[in-house]
């Protein structure tokens, strides 16, 4: 099992009022109780946190599934399971930064559903080609994305490509075109490109900022 | 404004993203649990969690990773805060 998608601890202050947490309620604390406890009450809390994850990994797969209709179902139960498996590690492994501002379930059910998104985005696009070399927008648009074909042949789309072209760094470039053009899912271009979503979106932020510049 | 004026309008604005301040998607995944359950049991998520809703309107996955946890938590039938889990 890997975990290889959740995002570092924030270091920074996140831009929210510092406020007490609410008392826990009773499930919560049966949950962090038992999940710390030692033997056959962490043993059996552990087993319903797996069936918990799974539940909501199926969830997830249940979601998509419309966008998935070529993968066998076979295919699916295993990814929802290895998202399972790994949500379950995640949540052990990060019990101590549950900070009691919600739920514990609600909690726990974000690292299932990360999981089993993060892996059905990158199976929906597996045989996909995502162009990410040439160096300019003519080399990288996707023309049938929805995006492109509301722009065409507008004067719109010609400022934009033109500050594409000559304000956007390569790397913002490739990432703009991919992410906001494309409309490739920021997962599946975060594991071409061998990095996290959060830098990639800090990269499409950037990009979009000098390109609102550009065009006012 | 003609209707494709609009749609040519919408679409470059989606491209660009929105304007306002927002958190990062590090963030985002760390308030995610805290913003669904204050926005189902109706205590103001978005006053007291500032920038996680305009971060949707930039981060797709975010959004959707946003959507299926407020749905499967709705679709538990239990509002956030009650005490009888």
């Amino acid at each position: 099992m890997t975990i290889a998608v959740y995002p570092r601890r924030v270091v920074e202050r996140a831009p929210t009022e510092e406020r007490p947490r609410p008392p826990a309620d009773a499930e919560t604390e049966w949950w962090l109780d038992a999940l710390r406890a030692e033997g056959p009450e962490r043993e059996h809390a552990v087993a319903r946190l797996h069936e918990l994850m799974l539940k909501a990994a199926r969830f997830e797969v249940g979601r998509r599934r419309a966008a998935l209709s070529h993968v066998r179902g076979e295919q699916l139960d295993d990814i929802a399971m290895q998202a399972a498996n790994d949500a379950l590690m995640a949540v052990l492994a990060k019990l101590d930064e549950f900070r009691g501002a919600s739920r514990f379930t609600t909690w726990a059910y974000k690292f299932a559903l990360l999981e089993a998104g993060v892996k059905l985005r990158r199976r929906a696009w597996q045989e996909r080609e995502v162009v990410l070399e040439p160096e300019t927008w003519a080399g990288l648009a996707d023309r049938t994305s929805s995006v492109h074909e509301q722009l065409e042949g507008t004067e719109t789309l010609e400022r934009l490509k033109h500050a594409v072209d000559s304000a956007l760094t390569p790397r913002q470039r490739r990432v703009f075109v991919a992410l906001a053009l494309n409309e490739v899912p920021i997962d599946v271009l975060s594991e071409r490109l061998d990095t996290t979503r959060g830098a990639l979106y800090k990269t499409l932020h950037d990009a979009r900022r000098k390109l609102r510049r550009e065009l006012e | 404004m003609t209707r494709s004026d609009q749609t040519r309008d919408d679409a470059l604005e989606r491209v660009l993203g929105p304007t306002g301040p927002e958190v990062t998607c590090d963030q985002c995944f760390e308030l995610l649990d805290e913003y669904v359950d204050l926005e189902l049991s109706g205590a103001g998520a978005d006053r007291k969690l500032a920038g996680v809703r305009t971060h949707f309107e930039g981060c797709p996955a975010c959004r959707e990773d946003y959507e299926s946890l407020r749905d499967l938590v709705t679709a538990e039938g239990r509002t956030p805060g009650d005490q009888s889990g």
